[in-house]
């Protein structure tokens, strides 16, 4: 699993490198009509273009240098749960500037730790709420504790 | 609008974003998967509902790993360079809102800005481009609300 961590790793420092661990960052690229801080443009015009020369081999090998399967999503539906839930997403992204990552990439900082942390416990239940109304729409069986979870 | 002359760091943003589309990369290529930190996340919810003593054995091992990659990463870069400070502005009730809404909406939404803004949009999925929008929408929208209207 080394290839993972590594990976986690990467992610991480290139968040705090490009500043997007920084929700006043984050907020000051969402205010345009305040003063507006491109940053984040530019972390996407970075990461997308070497992204996007990955996934071009990747497609061409169909497997992993490993020759390993590649588990990519298969839906490609545009649907009211893809659109209400990045609407809701990019709401609670708005309010505190925080997403996933960066959130996860600041629990273990001195500065606003304890915040991110406040921030991580909610996004946990927020998911949490989402197995739960998934479970009772019953497409989610209670897994047994000893298999993994869904998403793998 | 006015920019922000004085935040804005092209430089140190570009390379931090090959930084991260180098990382979706190798997660890619050496194990098969997408860098998408909300779905990683997603499984660990239903591992604690199944097993809270031991939620790390209902998680697959590649999460667990890169989870701990994330983590760590301020432990390692402090190790190289100082760490630049961060801003946390909002306070208790607005980081628990928006912790909600944003554990709810990516798990709806299926992805978050590294699934869908990142590896979507580097294998150009229109699922992705219309969730990307979507949430670069309501994010500004979101903060004009409150800057600039509520204020």
């Amino acid at each position: 699993m080394l290839g993972a961590l590594a990976g986690g790793l990467l992610f991480g420092i290139g968040l705090i490198v490009s500043g997007m661990n920084d929700p006043a960052k984050v907020l000051g690229f969402l205010d345009l009509a305040g003063a507006w801080n491109p940053n984040l443009l530019l972390v996407m015009a970075g990461a997308v273009p070497v992204a996007t020369l990955g996934f071009a081999l990747a497609a061409r090998r169909g497997r992993t240098l490993r020759g390993g399967p590649l588990h990519l999503p298969t839906s490609r539906s545009i649907d009211r749960r893809l659109l209400l839930g990045s609407l809701a997403f990019g709401a609670g992204w708005g309010l505190a500037g925080f997403c996933p990552g960066p959130a996860l990439a600041s629990l273990l900082r001195a500065d606003g730790g304890p915040k991110a942390l406040l921030f991580c416990l909610a996004m946990l239940a927020g998911m949490a709420l989402f197995e739960l109304a998934e479970h009772w729409r019953g497409q989610r069986p209670v897994p047994p504790a000893s298999t993994p979870g869904p998403g793998h | 609008m006015s920019i922000d002359l004085a935040a804005f760091t092209p430089w140190s943003a570009l390379a931090g974003g090959a930084l991260i589309g180098l990382a979706a990369c190798l997660l890619l290529l050496w194990n098969g998967r997408i860098a998408g930190i909300s779905g990683i996340l997603g499984s660990l919810p239903a591992a604690l509902w199944a097993a809270p003593a031991s939620p790390a054995r209902g998680m697959p091992a590649w999460q667990l790993a890169f989870l701990a990659g994330l983590l760590a990463a301020p432990l390692v870069y402090a190790m190289w360079a100082p760490l630049a400070p961060i801003r946390i502005d909002a306070d208790g009730a607005t980081l628990v809102a928006a912790g909600l809404l944003v554990g709810i909406g990516t798990r709806y939404g299926s992805g978050c800005t590294s699934g869908h803004g990142v590896c979507g949009m580097a294998r150009r999925s229109p699922r992705s481009l219309a969730a990307t929008a979507v949430f670069m929408a309501a994010g500004f929208a979101t903060v004009y609300i409150v800057r600039h209207l509520l204020h």
